[in-house]
Order: C-alpha cells, then sequence, then structure tokens
C-alpha cells in the first residue's frame, strides 16, 4: 500500500489546553488531565501510550462526551463540541469492557447506532450484513451477546461501534482482555479496518510494543500530561524525556556535559573522555549537565584497543535467541547493555570478565530533557 | 476464607435437633392445617376420611368469591401503582448525581418498613375517617390508597437492587450510539430492569394480598377482603373450609414468591 503522508490532512480532533479535575469527597483533587494539547489528524491511527492512571480513559471521554472539561476545549474538524451531548457527537467508542447489550443479538447490537440514527430498516439491515463480514462474523449474526467468545465480543464491539462510520473511533484499551495470540491478530485485524474504513483512531493502550507496531503517531502520557508525541520511530530512537525513555524498550543513560550546540544537535563529553554528537529534543538549548539515551541496539561491542566510545569489562552475557545481551562494567561506573542481533557464523568471540570496548553507530545518542 | 472449609454450623451440638424443631413449629400447623382441609367431617381436629368437599363448598361460596375478587383486585391495582412509582424512585436514586436530600428520599420510601404495622393502619384510620365525614366517600379508594402505600417500599427494593448492579457503561454505550436519554431508557435500561420490576410487581402483590391489620382498620362495611374475611369467620363457627380456603391462600402465595425467587436469581 502506497504510503500517503497524513502530515497534510485536516485535524479532525483538537484539544486545545484541556484539563480535568476530579473533585473527590473532602478536600481532595485530582488531576487527570493537565493543560493537554494535542492535534489529532483526519485518518490518522493515533495511540495514547501510557501507564495506569495517566488520564488516558478520562481524555477519551471528554472527546466522547461523557464528561466535561475543567478547562480548554475540543474541536471536531474545527468546531467546539462542548454544546453537543454525546448522542449528538459523530464519535463513536469501543468500551474496554465491550459494553455489549445482553439482551440483543450480535446483530441487534450492530444495528443499535443506525437505528437509532433513523436509518431505514432496510439500510440498517444491509449495512449490519455488511459490518459482520467486515470482522468476519457473518454466521454468528443471531447469537446472543453471551453466546460468543471474548475474542468475538470484542469484533462484535468494534462492529457497532463502526457501523454508524463515525468521523473519530475512540478505542479504550480494546486489546486488553485478549490472549496474546489474540490481541497480535485483533491489532493487524485493527490495522486493516482502519485502512480500509478510513476512519480515525484514538487508541489507548499501556503496552509500548503495540503502540510501536500499530500507530501512526504516539501521544505518551503520564500524570495527566503529554510528554511527546511523534512517530513510533521518533518516539523510540528520540525519547525526550527521561519518563518516554524508560516506558518504551530498554535504555542506556549516561550523564555528560554540554560541549557545544547548534539547532537540533550537540556535542557531550561523556565519562571517560569521548565526545558524541547527539540528537536534541525540539526547542531545548543545554548546557552544562545532560543526560544522554543510546538504546542498546545502537551501539556495539569490541574488543579491547579498538576505536570505542565507553570502555568497560564484560560482567554479562545474556542469550535470548534472537539476539544477545552484552552487559558492561563502565570503568566510569554505571552499566551498559549492548544488544547483538545473532545470526549464524557470529557466535560470541567475547568472554565473562574480558575488557572490552562500546562502540556507538552514528546518531545514537539522544539528549534528554530533564 | 481460611477456615471456610473447616468451621461448620452444623457441627455445633444440637445444631441439628434445634433445626428440627425449629421446622417442625413451624410447619406443623400449617401440614396439619392443609390435611384437615381434606376432611370428611366437620371437625378440624379429627379425622374422618379424604375429601373435596370443603374446597367444593368454599368455592361455591358468594361471601368467599367476593372477597377473594376484591383482594385480587386491590392487590392488582396496589401492586401496579406500587411498582410503578417504587420504578420512578429507583432510578431517581440510583441513576442521578447523588443530591442534598437524597438520603431522606431513601429514608422517605423505606419508613413503611420500619414503622409498626399497626401504628399505620391506625393513622391511616383516623386519616380517612376526617376525609368520609368531609366527602361523605366510602368506595374503595381508602383500601387501594393504603395498600399501594404500604405496598411501594416492597416493590422498590428488588427493582433498586437491579438497578444497582446493572453495568452502566451499557447506558454510556447506548448514549455514544446517538440514543437519546428517553431511548436508551426504553431500549436498554428498561429490557434489562424487567426482571426487577416483575419481581417488585409480585412482591408488592404478595404484601398487598396477605395483609390484615391495615385493612381491617380502613375497610368501609362491606368491604371484606379474602383475610378479613377469614378472620372473621374463625370468630365464630370454625369448619374446615376454612382450612380449603387457607389451603389455596397459602399455595397461591407460594406460587407467587417461588416465581420470584427464580426470576431475580436468574439472568444475572
Ligand atoms: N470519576 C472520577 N472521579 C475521581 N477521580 C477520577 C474519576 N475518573 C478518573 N479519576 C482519576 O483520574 C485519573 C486518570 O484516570 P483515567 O481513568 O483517565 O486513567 P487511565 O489512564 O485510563 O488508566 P487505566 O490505564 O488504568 O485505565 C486517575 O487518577 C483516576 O483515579
Ligand atoms: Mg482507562
Amino acid at each position: 500500500m502506497p504510503e500517503v503522508d497524513k502530515a497534510d490532512r485536516r485535524p479532525a480532533i483538537e484539544a486545545k489546553n484541556v484539563s480535568k479535575v476530579f473533585q473527590g469527597a473532602a478536600q481532595d483533587r485530582v488531576t487527570a488531565l493537565d493543560a493537554v494539547s494535542v492535534t489529532i489528524r483526519e485518518n490518522e491511527f493515533f495511540t495514547l501510550l501510557g501507564p495506569s492512571g495517566c488520564g488516558k480513559t478520562t481524555l477519551l471521554r471528554l472527546i466522547a462526551g461523557f464528561d466535561f472539561p475543567t478547562e480548554g476545549e475540543i474541536l471536531l474538524y474545527g468546531e467546539d463540541i462542548a454544546p453537543l451531548p454525546p448522542h449528538k457527537r459523530p464519535v463513536n467508542t469501543v468500551f474496554q469492557s465491550y459494553a455489549l447489550f445482553p439482551h440483543m443479538t450480535v446483530g441487534q447490537n450492530i444495528g443499535f447506532g443506525l437505528e437509532m440514527l433513523g436509518k431505514s430498516k432496510a439500510e440498517t439491515a444491509a449495512r449490519v450484513d455488511q459490518m459482520l463480514k467486515l470482522v468476519q462474523m457473518q454466521e454468528l449474526k443471531n447469537r446472543r451477546t453471551s453466546q460468543i467468545s471474548g475474542g468475538q465480543q470484542q469484533r462484535v464491539a468494534l462492529a457497532r461501534a463502526l457501523a454508524p462510520h463515525p468521523k473519530v473511533l475512540l478505542l479504550d484499551e480494546p486489546l486488553s482482555a485478549l490472549d496474546y495470540k489474540l490481541r497480535k491478530e485483533m491489532q493487524i485485524e485493527l490495522k486493516r479496518l482502519q485502512h480500509e474504513t478510513g476512519i480515525t483512531f484514538i487508541f489507548v493502550t499501556q503496552d509500548q510494543e503495540e503502540a510501536l507496531t500499530m500507530s501512526d503517531r504516539i501521544a505518551v502520557m503520564s500524570r495527566g500530561k503529554i510528554l511527546q508525541i511523534g512517530s513510533p520511530r521518533e518516539i523510540y530512537d528520540r525519547p525526550a524525556e527521561r519518563f518516554v525513555a524508560n516506558f518504551i524498550g530498554e535504555t542506556n543513560f549516561l550523564e555528560g556535559d554540554t560541549v557545544s550546540t547548534q539547532a537540533d544537535r550537540a556535542m557531550v563529553r561523556l565519562p571517560g573522555g569521548a565526545t558524541v554528537d547527539a540528537g536534541l529534543p525540539q526547542g531545548l538549548k543545554p548546557s552544562g549537565k545532560v543526560t544522554v539515551v543510546v538504546r542498546p541496539e545502537h551501539a556495539d561491542i569490541v574488543k579491547a584497543g579498538q576505536p570505542a566510545t565507553l570502555a568497560g569489562a564484560l560482567s554479562n552475557i545474556v542469550y535470548f535467541g534472537t539476539d544477545t545481551h552484552f552487559h558492561v562494567a563502565l570503568d566510569t561506573g554505571g552499566e551498559f547493555i549492548v544488544r547483538h542481533q545473532n545470526s549464524r557464523g557470529n557466535e560470541s568471540a567475547f568472554a565473562v570478565g574480558e575488557k572490552v570496548g562500546i562502540a556507538f553507530e552514528p546518531d545514537a545518542a539522544q539528549v534528554l530533557r530533564d | 476464607m481460611a477456615n471456610a472449609g473447616n468451621f461448620s454450623v452444623r457441627r455445633l451440638t444440637g445444631f441439628t435437633t434445634i433445626a428440627i424443631i425449629c421446622f417442625l413449629s413451624l410447619y406443623t400447623p400449617i401440614l396439619t392445617l392443609v390435611i384437615f382441609s381434606f376432611n370428611a367431617g366437620t371437625s378440624i381436629a379429627i379425622w374422618e376420611g379424604f375429601s373435596w368437599r370443603w374446597y367444593e363448598r368454599a368455592w361455591a361460596n358468594e361471601q368467599v368469591q367476593e372477597a377473594a375478587l376484591r383482594s385480587l383486585q386491590i392487590a392488582s391495582f396496589a401492586a401496579i401503582v406500587a411498582t410503578t412509582f417504587a420504578t420512578m424512585a429507583a432510578i431517581a436514586t440510583t441513576r442521578t448525581r447523588p443530591f442534598r436530600g437524597l438520603t431522606a428520599i431513601y429514608a422517605f420510601v423505606n419508613t413503611p418498613l420500619m414503622v409498626p404495622e399497626i401504628v399505620t393502619a391506625i393513622a391511616l384510620l383516623i386519616f380517612f375517617a376526617s376525609i368520609k365525614v368531609a366527602t361523605g366517600y366510602t368506595g374503595l379508594g381508602y383500601l387501594l390508597a393504603a395498600h399501594t402505600a404500604f405496598c411501594i417500599p416492597f416493590a422498590y427494593l428488588p427493582i433498586r437492587a437491579r438497578l444497582e448492579s446493572m453495568d452502566l457503561t451499557l447506558e454510556t454505550a447506548a448514549a455514544d450510539l446517538y440514543a437519546t436519554p428517553w431511548r436508551a431508557f426504553t431500549r436498554v435500561t428498561l429490557p434489562l430492569l424487567w426482571p426487577g420490576i416483575i419481581g417488585g410487581l409480585m412482591l408488592a402483590f404478595v404484601i398487598s394480598l396477605d395483609d390484615v391489620v391495615i385493612t381491617e382498620l380502613v375497610k368501609s362495611a362491606g368491604q371484606e377482603t379474602l383475610p378479613t374475611y377469614m378472620l372473621g369467620q374463625f370468630r365464630r363457627v370454625v369448619t374446615p373450609e376454612m382450612n380449603a380456603i387457607s389451603a389455596v391462600f397459602l399455595g397461591i402465595s407460594i406460587l407467587i414468591v417461588t416465581l420470584f425467587f427464580f426470576l431475580t436469581r436468574k439472568r444475572n
């Protein structure tokens, strides 16, 4: 499929400085969202990624209209949706618990939205069949929702939310209740559905791998704030914050000193004396001490004496099948992990205890904003 | 549940004996009553052989017919009206944000459960008496109003329980799928609430059907219900006809209560 450039598409959802404060019992207030601003474009597969309690569901509920922002506004195709109750918003939700109507059949569930929109019986029936086909559930049309498996319920929930062809589909951790294999299948299925329907998806997950494999763009959230928005590659290769670097994949953290800075790069002197050319998060002008991150697979282990950025002793070798992790105790203190992809004929030529060097690939280092 | 496997109330000394005594004292009189409803003789204590004669006689008794019909009328009316009110009250107390005075409403709805029946009865007697004096109306309205009132809390309980155990995201999902609040209610909440409503209806029906004290004090002349008629008869000659009426009455009550349990247990 030709990769369309989704960057020039129209904004579908714009959140502007949206805050949500829950007034709990007595004096305690929970700031579930703290001045969140984000633009989600038409036809985008956009993921909200973050740990439990960071405000993902809250943001979805504000978009769907089940709750109202304490501050800020949300625009749908440029229009403020604050005055619209949930049943007037062209936005549908796939609930984490699916929330299928237990007193209706699979077909009736899928047709519910169309019926409420006042579509004719014939149109509804045709669309229900089309949706059933889309999620490959034709033979289960007349089953009760309590008589189908979890994965099938998931598909019905999806079909039900897609049937009225919403402008935006909200998916709140839709795959978290499924087992590993089914989850992998559904990930592919979801991507396909998004591609075929052309609907904007806002997808919530706590699983970084899921976010990386499925999304056009990811917003990483923590404690009610969006920390970084970017493509999976940007988020993974260029984490801007310690939280992002930590939450997604494995990372080595190094303390260094800024030597010089340019527009989006900086020369950083690492412990041990070597200087690296590191990427900078947008708008950061560092000076003095900085933290630099390097992904384990963006570094290589070399024999002592060969050109290297860091030096240390091999403290552990862990074999993972597809790759091997070399744990290096740095001479300047701390540990650095190098990941090496395994292939036939490159069995490790290193032994635990041996003195080694660590060589960075070009562009491996990234400065954090902290 | 560390001790669940070890502790059993059944092993306490004398438990079985006490349980048997309890059951016997509860059910022996009822069993005796039912047995003697089939007595061929006129005694309610000396067995003279099996017969249906008292059932036939009760069936043909015009006073019994009239009282039974009135009982059914009152119970049906009270159950339906009380359940309607109870449904509205249950929705108002579970599907709105907590508001000031919510506790007061709970208390208000449930008070009839706590006030001694005789107190309610006397209060109603005095209250209705003044209305009777003022308006001259002596129809069935007083009984209907009284029964409706004391049935409301009984109808309210199963409906509220059902509403509280219902998954709220279902209603949210309906709203998400373009259902107006009214349609979300009629298409999702109400169908899922039916077992609770039917349960409330049946409970209210039985409670109204069984009532003696309030009816006795509120009824005007010639407004006997089945229980008050029976009470009146016991003050005179007692024949197994009373046993037969009681047995049928008992059967109906048991039937409705059993149905109620099945309905509220199933489909949870
Ligand atoms: N109705 C509410 N009243 C009070 N606090 C709430 C309410 N809803 C959410 N919160 C709080 O707001 C914060 C964000 O909640 P939210 O449900 O958005 O998290 P989440 O990112 O979806 O988490 P999870 O991944 O566990 O679903 C949490 O601290 C939560 O306790
Ligand atoms: Mg959530």
